[in-house]
């Protein structure tokens, strides 16, 4: 039916690419984002304001941008310091930056800010009699944090956290430009090589829309689980 | 213009990197990104407000293509549908021969169809948001003023619809803006094109890009800033009531 030139283990190699990109570079990104979270609610000053920093910059600059920068110059910025390190103190390190931990880096860090939007929005609006009810049972703060923070924030959370996974899923495919080979960038490797554009690039395309439909679903269902106690009455 | 080359001239005499020359050519990739993201907004927003009009329709065969197609170019990445149809188009038959080829040749009218598919799915999706929380009430009323349907939606639906979807609609043209980086990967010189340019030639990623970030960040506040004051002024009378 669709003749894929033998391109097609190599396309599946690429989808898992791309999958295991966009889920590690999710983890990177919800850390990031309840710092930052953190950080914006905190009484410090200078963390507030380097969190506002922070969001402000990376959501004001087109991801492509921030990528090429933090790839291209990521390596030399290494590279100056191991080159300090070495003429100060004689320890000679060599740290390439891969593709691949440049993407989950890049990607990690620019949803990181969009995360920190909407955990801090999430954050707030948890009941602070519910905190204050758990601190007076002598819970600690990290106690706290597992047991009635974070079950109660993921139900406001949860749809900005599904739209900002689809938006990553999907800014995923720019690491292509990089140099990495994800299914965008074999897709375009096997279209100009077999000059049939049309077959890899529409393969790449269900694929895309296969994982957004997967992990719509799997949101729904977390949704249902978090929504515990809030049901909508029929 | 004298005074204001040799003026530019001294201000960039101890600078290797930003000559007048390559200032020139993040000039042209300026010109260009905001040519393209314009056009495909503009474009889009026309071609988004009948088929947001029409996703609403009670016809299956009306409705479905419309979600379709925003299901598509939402759920799949802008740079997969720039390739279909960047290297797409070579491969229509016999298209080469026509006097569509001639503005088909160049990649910034493939990129321009890619970008706005792209912000007319997004945007048909915003303003059907914006269309189906019309209160109910407002429709009655018109109904019972004996208003026809396209009376109604001109005069009721449409500009009440505008106003709610400004602040979503700001957002997708921040969007577009982010998203236009992406002509550079199919050898259009805009801004990022331009930086990439700048950092082959010098290998100085960090002046070459940091400079264009700045760009990008004056715009998007620009952008910002106007449909702050847009929705001011539309969105007045929804403003919480101060003492």
């Amino acid at each position: 039916m669709i003749n894929l030139h033998g391109y097609g283990p190599r396309l599946m190699e690429g989808a898992l690419v791309t999958i295991e990109l966009a889920v590690l570079s999710l983890i990177l990104a919800i850390v990031l984002g309840l710092a930052t979270a953190s950080a914006k609610m905190s009484r410090s000053w200078a963390l507030h304001r380097f969190a506002t920093l922070y969001t402000t910059v990376i959501r004001g600059v087109p991801d492509l941008v921030l990528m090429m920068l933090l790839f291209f110059g990521g390596q030399i910025g290494i590279n100056q310091v191991t080159d300090w390190l070495y003429y100060q103190f004689d320890i000679d390190i060599f740290i390439n930056v891969n593709e691949f931990v440049a993407g989950v880096g890049t990607i990690g860090l620019i949803f990181g800010a969009y995360m920190g939007e909407t955990f801090r929005g999430a954050f707030l609006a948890v009941d602070s009699g519910q905190i204050e009810a758990g601190r007076a049972y002598g819970m600690s703060h990290s106690l706290v944090f597992r047991r009635i923070r974070f079950p109660q924030m993921m139900r406001h959370a949860l749809p900005g956290l599904s739209n900002n996974w689809m938006v990553l899923l999907k800014t995923t495919a720019l690491v292509s430009v990089i140099g990495l080979s994800d299914m965008v960038k074999i897709a375009s490797e096997a279209s100009k090589a077999t000059r049939e554009p049309f077959t890899f690039m529409f393969i790449v395309a269900v694929i895309y829309l296969l994982i957004a439909s997967v992990s719509e679903w799997g949101f729904a269902r977390l949704q249902k689980r978090y929504d515990v106690g809030f049901e909508e009455v029929d | 213009m004298e005074s204001l080359t040799t003026w530019l001239k001294n201000l960039l005499a101890d600078n290797s990197i930003f000559t007048l020359q390559t200032l020139s050519f993040y000039g042209e990739g300026l010109a260009n990104t905001v040519q393209l993201v314009f056009l495909s907004l503009i474009i889009g927003l026309l071609l988004a407000i009948p088929l947001a009009i029409a996703r609403g329709s009670k016809r299956a065969w009306i409705r479905l293509p419309i979600f379709f197609y925003c299901y598509v170019f939402r759920g799949t990445p802008l740079l997969v549908q720039l390739y279909l149809i960047y290297y797409g188009v070579v491969f229509v038959e016999g298209i080469q021969d026509t006097w569509l080829w001639v503005i088909l040749e160049e990649p910034f009218v493939p990129a321009l169809i890619a970008f706005t598919l792209n912000t007319g799915a997004y945007t048909t999706e915003i303003f059907r948001g914006a269309i189906k929380s019309t209160p109910r009430g407002e429709i009655e009323a018109a109904r019972a003023y004996g208003m026809s349907w396209s009376l109604m939606l001109r005069r009721i639906v449409l500009p009440s619809a505008f106003r709610r979807a400004l602040p979503a609609y700001g957002n997708e043209v921040i969007f577009m803006l982010h998203a236009s980086a992406i002509a550079s990967v199919v050898t259009i010189m805009d801004l990022t094109g331009a930086a990439r340019f700048v950092y082959a030639r010098f290998y100085a990623p960090f002046d070459a890009f940091l400079f264009v970030a700045a760009i990008y960040l004056c715009l998007t506040f620009g952008i910002i800033y106007l449909f702050r004051h847009l929705e001011k002024r539309l969105l007045a009378h929804l403003k919480p009531a101060s003492g």
